[in-house]
């Protein structure tokens, strides 16, 4: 497990720096792909000194389309193979905005869903090419089902969650795993609007769950494990009440 | 946004806007007021609050930037913890040359208040082992300081409290050590003058030195006290690394659990419960030196009024007449703490302005906050350190006045000059009044 190869998209994101910090020591060869160049280029610097054996980083704004085949493929000809890949970008769209504003609904909805859905297609096409890799992805809790405060970010993690699961179920027995990652509220700077309660959890304590879905090769990962509960719960709440509860 | 952060003592409250901080290369966010740099709040009192201000998170600006495995230089971001560095440098067979009491500082709170630890008499202050940083000011201008370029800057800003701008990086002379143990000896001593002989002897065969003293005792038992003593060592045969804390102070009780009683029980027993003749051990770092680390949020034993710590330190001329008064007056108080410690500085100087570490004698227990009583207290042990041409450690303050500070400090009128001016404390604004 050592020499693990790892990709991760949104690699400055805070759960992903934490996870990217877990595989670098345990010196980890690692690829990170995200916006912001220099902030990419400090954490790769971070990640070395930390124990990783080799990182590297590429460019890549995941609404950019057209740029996906080519950041994907660099990372794999540079990387050799990969054994887990980690699709962590993401925002937090404004839901009044959403309302008010088609274009930047469509926007978030193109951020959070379907350059995710872009992505994990590419990434498993490869992987299954190579015969063999996980591919673990961030959803949400928020993709259970649909609120008031957030449901075009929860609708596109829906759809998200849903593409993942007829994926693994396609590539069953074929040696290429992949992993739904749905966290609760995790503190970060994504969320540093919100008041934190007792659920809200730390980017280490999310990564240390992802790492070892990877590693266990996890069908669907409720982080903190208490999700799983609650979510079930409110799954479980007709429409025609939940429709008149405020959330 | 809404965080009332506090510091360690819990005393005072301040309410503060927070911002996190996670990009090196940002600049600044806009401050709508007054802002302060903050780093683990392991300050006791106010230099890491703001009231009615911008605290300036450090925490996340926590990444390595280099480290040089030949050399042990490290370079790393500002708001980096002590204990992660040393979680990553100990395997290697590097150590931090110096390091507080708790693991749990940052990087940039340990220059901002120039930190000491037990190796005081060996290896001076923290920032005498820091070799260069960024500071980052307000309107936006940052430079690199070490004590060739930038020196004056470079001076304020060890011991600057926070108030010269955010520390970005820092790049750190680690030092080499055969493993995570310590070798180390612990006895008891019946009277003060022991404690300074004990030091004088201790001084000079071992690096760290530090002595608990019975704050309660009196007469001829006062400065009685357990000392330990040791130096760095490889690990003995089959030794395992200690489990990290697991313990926690669950809530904070209705009233301090610190009170005459509590204090003369546990005083007295843990006098006597130390070796008389010098006791061998071998002794896994993190114990060794951060034993208050075991207990987490143990500050929340002093209830919810908080407590506040009085750390003095006298010149070696006063020294042993000022701390003997210092502790009749508080053995006559009936309060202070479990934890009472003496040690011994030596004559490394500092490099910072207003470094508090200096020659001499220092003493630091913590006081439960008892209003109007605890600060009389603590006001009447400002004049026997101000008689004794001492000082009082700024980190661990809530209370001096200003006329005090500056009799500590007299380098105070020059480092003025370097205060930016968007930033500001509650201790600043205190002192400086
Ligand atoms: C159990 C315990 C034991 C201790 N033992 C010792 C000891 O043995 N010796 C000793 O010297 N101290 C000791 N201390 C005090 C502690 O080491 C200092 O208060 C230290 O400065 C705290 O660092 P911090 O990161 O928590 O900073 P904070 O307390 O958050 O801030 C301290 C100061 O640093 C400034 N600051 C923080 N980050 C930055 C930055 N990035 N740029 C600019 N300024 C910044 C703040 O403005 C503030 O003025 C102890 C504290 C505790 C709780």
């Amino acid at each position: 497990m050592s020499e693990q190869h790892i990709l991760v998209v949104g690699a400055t994101s805070a759960i992903a720096e934490a996870a990217l910090r877990l595989w670098a020591a345990r010196g980890c060869t690692l690829y990170l792909l995200a916006r912001d160049e220099a902030r990419v280029d400090a954490i790769a610097a971070d990640l070395r000194v930390r124990g990783a054996s080799a990182v590297h980083s590429g460019p890549l704004d995941v609404t950019d389309f057209a740029a996906h085949e080519h950041a994907i493929g660099l990372a794999w000809t540079t990387l050799g193979r990969v054994d887990a890949a980690l699709v962590a970008h993401g925002t937090l769209p404004d839901q009044a905005r959403c309302e008010a504003d088609g274009n930047y609904a469509l926007h978030e909805f193109a951020v959070n869903g379907t350059a995710t859905i872009a992505l994990a297609g590419l990434i498993v096409r490869k992987l299954e090419e190579q015969g063999h890799g996980t591919l673990a992805v961030i959803s949400s809790v928020a993709g259970d089902r649909g609120r008031a405060s957030n449901y075009l970010y929860g609708s596109a993690k829906a759809a998200v969650s849903t593409y993942l699961s007829g994926l693994r179920q396609r590539l069953h027995g074929r040696g290429v795993g992949v992993v739904t990652i749905k966290p609760g509220f995790v503190d970060t700077p994504m969320t540093a609007a919100f008041t934190k309660g007792p659920l809200w959890a730390s980017p280490e304590h999310v990564a240390r769950g992802i790492v070892r879905a990877i590693d266990r090769r996890r069908a669907v990962v409720y982080l903190p494990w208490f999700w799983r509960g609650i979510m079930a719960v409110i799954r479980c709440v007709p429409e025609s009440v939940f429709q008149r509860i405020k959330l | 946004m809404n965080d009332a952060l506090q510091s360690w003592g819990r005393y005072p409250r301040a309410r503060q806007r927070v911002i996190r901080l996670r990009d090196r290369f940002a600049p600044l966010p806009a401050l709508e007021s007054h802002a302060l740099p903050r780093g683990s709040g392991r300050s006791y009192g106010d230099v890491c609050l703001d009231d009615g201000g911008t605290l300036l998170d450090a925490r996340g600006l926590d990444r390595f930037i280099a480290f040089d495995p030949a050399t042990g230089v490290l370079r790393c971001e500002g708001g980096m913890l002590l204990g992660t560095i040393l979680d990553f440098c100990v395997p290697r067979g590097w150590f931090l040359p110096v390091v507080p009491g708790t693991r749990f500082v940052t990087v940039g709170g340990a220059i901002a208040n120039d930190v000491h630890g037990k190796n005081h008499h060996a290896s001076g202050s923290f920032g005498c082992h820091v070799r260069a940083f960024e500071l980052l000011r307000s309107d936006g201008h940052r430079f690199t300081c070490t004590d060739a370029d930038n020196a004056d800057w470079f001076a304020a800003t060890l011991g600057g409290l926070g108030l010269t701008g955010l520390i970005i990086w820092a790049e750190l002379q680690l030092r080499r050590v055969p493993g995570a143990w310590f070798d180390t000896e612990t006895l008891r001593f019946d009277r003060l003058a022991d404690f300074f002989e004990l030091s004088a002897q201790s001084a000079r065969d071992h690096e760290y030195t530090v002595a608990w003293v019975d704050c309660t005792a009196r007469g001829a038992a006062l400065g009685r006290g357990v000392f330990s003593r040791g130096n760095h060592a490889a690990p003995p045969a089959g030794a395992d690394a200690p489990r990290p804390a697991r313990l926690r102070m669950p809530f904070t009780p209705p009233f301090s659990l610190v009170n005459g009683a509590s204090l003369r029980a546990f005083n007295t027993f843990h006098f006597h419960r130390a070796p008389k003749l010098v006791r061998r051990a071998s002794r896994h770092y993190l114990p060794w030196l951060f034993p208050l680390d075991h207990i987490r949020e143990w500050n929340r034993m002093y209830g919810p009024r908080g407590f506040l710590q009085y750390q003095c330190v006298l010149p070696p001329a006063t020294a042993q007449d000022g701390v003997r008064e210092l502790l009749e007056r508080i053995a006559a108080s009936g309060t202070g703490s479990f934890l009472a410690v003496l040690k011994q500085f030596g004559g490394m100087p500092s490099r910072g302005l207003l470094s508090f570490p200096r020659p001499g004698t220092t003493l630091a227990l913590d006081f439960a906050n008892q209003g109007q009583r605890t600060f009389e207290l603590l006001d009447r042990l400002d004049d026997v350190v101000a008689g004794a041409s001492g000082a009082v450690y700024p980190a661990k303050d809530a209370r001096m006045s200003g006329e005090r500070f500056r009799q500590y400090f007299p380098g105070w009128r020059q480092f003025e000059a370097f205060i930016d001016p968007a930033f500001s404390s509650g201790f600043w604004r205190r002192v400086s009044l």
